[in-house]
C-alpha cells in the first residue's frame, strides 16, 4: 500500500477566529504537489496544523497518516513520523549551535523509539554526513558552528531549512516559500537537493508563489487556495496560469471562497 | 533523616547531591547562638587572644544590626542552628587519613577524581572544619600557601592580620558580622609574586548535618603579577528544617594580578544562602568572579569588585537558576575609586515552576575615576507564568567623563521556539532545554571545559520533570 497523507474537511481556527474552512487533500508518497494561493489564504495555516502547531486548533476534520489518525499527536511524534515542514519564517534559537540541534534531532527522527538522554548518533557519523550535505548545497561547514538561525540571512535560513530536511530524510515535508530570498543559483541548487532527496522517496507539498522550484520539480498536481479552501486542482500547466495571470479567473469562478477572503482580510482590519 | 523525598522525587528535583552520611561528630557545640558558645569555637580551635575579640566584637555588631529590609524573606530562628560541628579530629593529608564515611561523601561527589585529572591543589570542608588538604608540591615550594583559615591564624598570621576583616569588616552587614562571629574553615591562599598557578585549586563544602549553620571564612591574596583560579562548589541532602551557609570571601589582587574565582553551588530547597563576596583590585589586575547558583531556599549574595588603582579590571559572570520554593537574589557590585578602570557584568536567570530569580547590581563611579566604563547585561528567561523575575539596577555616578551601558530584558520561553525544534523531532523538555541551554552559552563558554560541563549537567538536572 502506498503511504499516504489524507486531510479530509479539515477546519482550523487560529485565537478562535476560523481560518481553514474545509481542506481537502492527498498526499501520495512519491508524488509532488504544489499549493498556491494569494497572501493570507490560509497555505501556511495548513502547514502548522498539518506539522501540529499547538495554536492553530483543528475544530473538525482529520488529519491521518497511512490510515492513522494524527490530529492529536504532537508535532514531535508527527516529526518522528516523518513529516517535515520547511518554515516560511524559521525561528532563531540564540545560544544552540546548528550542529548540536540537527545531531538532536537527526537522532530522534531516525530512532523514534529514542527516550530523552538516550545516545546521540556517534559524532564521528553525524560530522561526516553532516559535512556532505552541507557541501552538497555549497554551504561553508563552519556554519555548523552558528547559533541555530540567529543573525542568519534570509537565504541563510531558507538553506538551513534543506539542509535539515536533507538530514532528516522525511516521508512527506511541506516546503513552505522555501523558494523566496534564495538567489538564483540558490534556488537551482535547493530545486536540485529537493529533486534529489525527494524523486519517489517523499511525498513534498511545495507552497510558492513563483516557478522557480517547480521547474526542477514539476508538480503531479497542482491546488489553489482561496479563503481557507482548495478550490481548484489541475496539473502543471495550472501553476504556470497563477503566476502569470493571478488570481482573479479564480476569484469569479468561486464567489463563496471569494467572499471568505473578504471576510478574512476584513477580520484583519477590524482586528488592527 | 531527609524526610518526604518520594514526593520530591516525583517532581524530579533530587538529585545525587540528596545523600545523608551518618558521622560521628568529634564535638558539636550546643545550639543558639551566645557569647558563651562565641568564645567556646574559639577555644576548641585554641585561637590567640585578637580573633576571640574579634569574635566577641562582632557578635555585638551582629546583635546590634536589623535584618535587611531588601532581598528575599529571612526567616531564619538564630537560637534553632547549630554553630560549629567538629567532624574530624585531624585534618587528613591524604584521603585515607579522612574517616570512611566523609571520604566516601566526597567520593560520591566526584572530588579525589577531579584531584587526580585538573586540580593544583583540594580543601574538602564537612561542616565546620576541613577535612582534607592537599597542594602540588612544586607549588609549596614556589612559596604558594593553601590552607583552611583556621591553620592561617596560627602558622601564618604576619599575612592574614594585615588582610583579614579588612576588606569586608564586620560592621558590613548582618551576616558578615555573623560570619565574623562564629566563622570555621574555608580556604587561605596566598599567591607570591609573579606565580602562576595553571590548574584551580578547589574546595568543596558540604553540609551534612540538619539545621546545621556553616560559616566558612576565605581569604585569597593575589600578590603582584601572580595568577590563580580558585573553584568552589557547595551542595546540601534535603531536610525540612532550615539550614544555613553564609560565608564571607575577601580577595586582594595586587598589580598586575589576576584572579577568577568560580562557584558552582547547588544547594538543596531549604538552605538560607547568604554570603558576602568582595575583591580589592589593584593597578592593572583582573578579578573575575564566575557565579553559577542553583538551588537553596533563598540566595542573597552580590560579588563585588573595588578597582582601587588605575587600569584595574572586575568581570562578574553570574547564573542563577530558581525553581518551586527557591528565591535567587543574586547580582553584582562593581566600584570604580581610580581612573580608566573597567568592569564588565553578566548576569542570566532562569525561572521555573514558581520560582524567583532577581538581579540586584550596583554600579558606582566615584568623583575623579575618569575614563571608566561599565558595561551591565543581565537576561532572565522565565520558564513558566508561575515564575516570576525581577531586576534592580542601581547606578551611582559622580563623575562626568565615564561611559556607562546598562542593557536588560526578560524573555519568556516562547511557544514559536518550542514548537520549531519540535517539529524537528525533540521533546518540549528536551526543546526547553535546549533553550535553556543556549541562552547560558554565552556564559558557560567562559568557563573551563571541566566546570562547563558540570554547570551545564546541573542546570539539566534542573530542567528535568519541568514539563508535564
Ligand atoms: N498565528 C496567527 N495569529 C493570528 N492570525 C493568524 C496566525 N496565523 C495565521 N493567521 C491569519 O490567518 C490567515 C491565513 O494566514 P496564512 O499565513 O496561512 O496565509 P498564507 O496563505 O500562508 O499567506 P502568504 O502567502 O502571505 O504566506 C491570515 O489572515 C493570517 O493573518
Ligand atoms: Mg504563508
Amino acid at each position: 500500500m502506498a503511504e499516504t497523507l489524507k486531510i479530509t474537511d479539515l477546519h482550523v481556527a487560529v485565537e478562535g477566529k476560523p481560518i481553514l474552512r474545509g481542506v481537502n487533500l492527498t498526499i501520495n508518497r512519491g508524488e509532488t504537489h504544489a499549493l498556491m494561493g494569494p497572501n493570507g489564504s490560509g497555505k501556511s495555516t495548513l502547514g502548522f496544523a498539518v506539522m501540529g502547531h499547538p495554536g492553530y486548533e483543528i475544530t473538525s476534520g482529520s488529519i491521518s497518516l497511512n490510515g492513522e489518525e494524527i490530529a492529536e499527536w504532537d508535532a514531535t511524534q508527527r516529526s518522528r513520523a516523518g513529516i517535515f515542514m520547511a518554515f516560511q519564517r524559521p525561528m532563531a534559537i540564540p545560544g544552540v549551535k546548528l550542529a548540536d540541534f540537527l545531531r538532536h534531532a537527526t537522532t530522534n527522527v531516525r530512532n523514534p523509539e529514542r527516550r530523552e538522554g538516550a545516545e546521540l548518533i556517534p559524532m564521528r557519523q553525524f560530522r561526516k554526513e553532516l559535512t556532505e550535505k552541507m557541501e552538497h548545497l555549497r554551504m561553508d561547514t563552519e556554519f555548523a558552528r552558528r547559533y541555530v538561525n540567529d543573525g542568519f540571512s534570509g537565504g541563510e535560513m531558507k538553506r538551513a531549512e534543506i539542509l535539515q530536511m536533507a538530514m532528516l530524510r522525511p516521508k512527506f515535508a511541506i516546503l513552505d516559500e522555501t523558494d523566496s530570498g534564495l538567489d538564483v543559483d540558490a534556488v537551482k541548487l535547493a530545486s536540485e537537493s529537493i529533486a534529489e532527496i525527494g524523486g519517489d522517496q517523499m511525498g513534498i507539498l511545495i507552497i510558492t508563489h513563483h516557478d522557480k522550484l517547480l521547474e526542477r520539480n514539476a508538480p503531479d498536481f497542482t491546488h489553489v487556495m482561496l479563503g481557507g479552501r482548495i478550490v481548484e486542482t489541475g496539473g502543471i500547466e495550472l501553476a504556470t496560469e497563477l503566476y502569470t495571470e493571478g488570481y482573479d479567473r479564480i476569484r469569479a469562478a468561486y464567489p463563496e471562497a471569494a467572499e471568505a477572503e473578504q471576510e478574512m482580510v476584513g477580520k484583519e482590519v477590524e482586528a488592527v | 533523616m531527609a524526610t518526604d523525598v518520594t514526593e520530591e522525587n516525583a517532581l524530579g528535583e533530587i538529585n545525587k547531591y540528596d545523600f545523608v552520611t551518618p558521622s560521628h561528630d568529634v564535638f558539636k557545640a550546643e545550639k543558639g547562638l551566645n557569647a558563651d558558645i562565641v568564645a567556646q569555637i574559639s577555644e576548641m580551635k585554641r585561637e590567640p587572644d585578637w580573633m576571640r575579640d574579634f569574635r566577641l566584637d562582632s557578635l555585638k555588631i551582629f546583635e546590634s544590626k536589623p535584618m535587611p529590609k531588601w532581598g528575599g524573606n529571612i526567616a531564619i530562628n538564630f537560637q534553632d542552628i547549630y554553630y560549629y560541628l567538629k567532624p574530624a579530629n585531624e585534618q587528613g593529608r591524604t584521603w585515607d587519613d579522612v574517616p570512611q564515611e566523609i571520604k566516601d561523601t566526597f567520593d560520591k561527589l566526584g572530588i579525589p577524581e577531579a584531584e587526580k585529572k585538573y586540580l593544583a591543589g583540594v580543601k574538602a570542608q564537612f561542616e565546620s572544619e576541613v577535612v582534607y588538604g592537599s597542594l602540588q608540591e612544586d607549588l609549596g615550594n614556589q612559596g604558594v600557601l593553601f590552607t583552611d583559615t583556621d591553620t592561617a591564624v596560627r602558622e601564618h598570621p604576619e599575612i592574614l592580620r594585615e588582610y583579614f576583616g579588612k576588606i569586608i569588616p564586620p560592621t558590613d552587614n548582618k551576616f558578615a558580622a555573623l560570619n565574623s562571629a562564629v566563622w570555621s574553615g574555608g580556604s587561605f591562599i596566598y599567591v607570591p609574586p609573579g606565580v602562576k598557578i595553571d590548574f584551580p585549586l578547589q574546595a568543596y563544602f558540604r553540609i551534612n548535618a540538619e539545621q546545621m549553620g556553616q560559616f566558612e571564612r576565605t581569604l585569597i591574596i593575589v600578590d603582584e603579577g601572580a595568577e590563580v583560579h580558585y573553584v568552589e562548589g557547595c551542595t546540601a541532602p534535603m531536610y525540612t528544617t532550615e539550614s544555613l551557609h553564609s560565608a564571607v570571601v575577601e580577595v586582594i589582587v595586587k598589580k598586575n594580578g589576576r584572579c577568577r574565582y568560580t562557584t558552582i553551588q547547588n544547594w538543596a530547597n531549604n538552605i538560607y544562602n547568604l554570603v558576602t563576596k568582595r575583591a580589592m583590585a589593584y593597578e592593572n589586575s583582573l578579578m573575575e568572579w564566575i557565579d553559577g547558583n542553583l538551588g537553596s531556599h533563598l540566595t542573597m549574595k552580590y560579588p563585588a569588585v573595588y578597582m582601587m588603582e588605575p587600569g584595574a579590571r572586575g568581570e562578574i559572570l553570574s547564573i542563577a537558576f530558581s525553581s518551586k520554593g527557591q528565591h535567587q537574589d543574586a547580582g553584582a557590585k562593581v566600584v570604580h575609586c581610580a581612573p580608566n578602570t573597567k568592569s564588565r557584568i553578566i548576569s542570566k536567570s532562569i525561572s521555573k515552576n514558581g520560582g524567583r530569580s532577581s538581579y540586584r547590581g550596583l554600579c558606582k563611579v566615584e568623583d575623579g575615576a575618569t575614563g571608566c566604563k561599565s558595561n551591565v547585561v543581565c537576561d532572565a528567561l522565565i520558564l513558566d507564568p508561575d515564575s516570576r523575575s525581577d531586576t534592580y539596577p542601581y547606578i551611582e555616578v559622580e563623575e562626568q567623563d565615564v561611559q556607562i551601558e546598562h542593557e536588560a530584558s526578560v524573555s519568556r520561553i516562547g511557544e514559536e521556539q518550542l514548537f520549531y525544534l519540535m517539529s524537528r523531532g525533540l521533546t518540549e523538555a528536551e526543546a526547553s532545554s535546549m533553550i535553556v541551554s543556549g541562552f547560558i552559552e554565552p556564559l558557560i563558554k567562559e568557563l573551563p571545559m571541566e566546570y562547563a560541563v558540570e554547570m551545564n549537567r546541573l542546570i539539566e538536572l534542573q530542567m528535568e520533570g519541568s514539563v508535564g
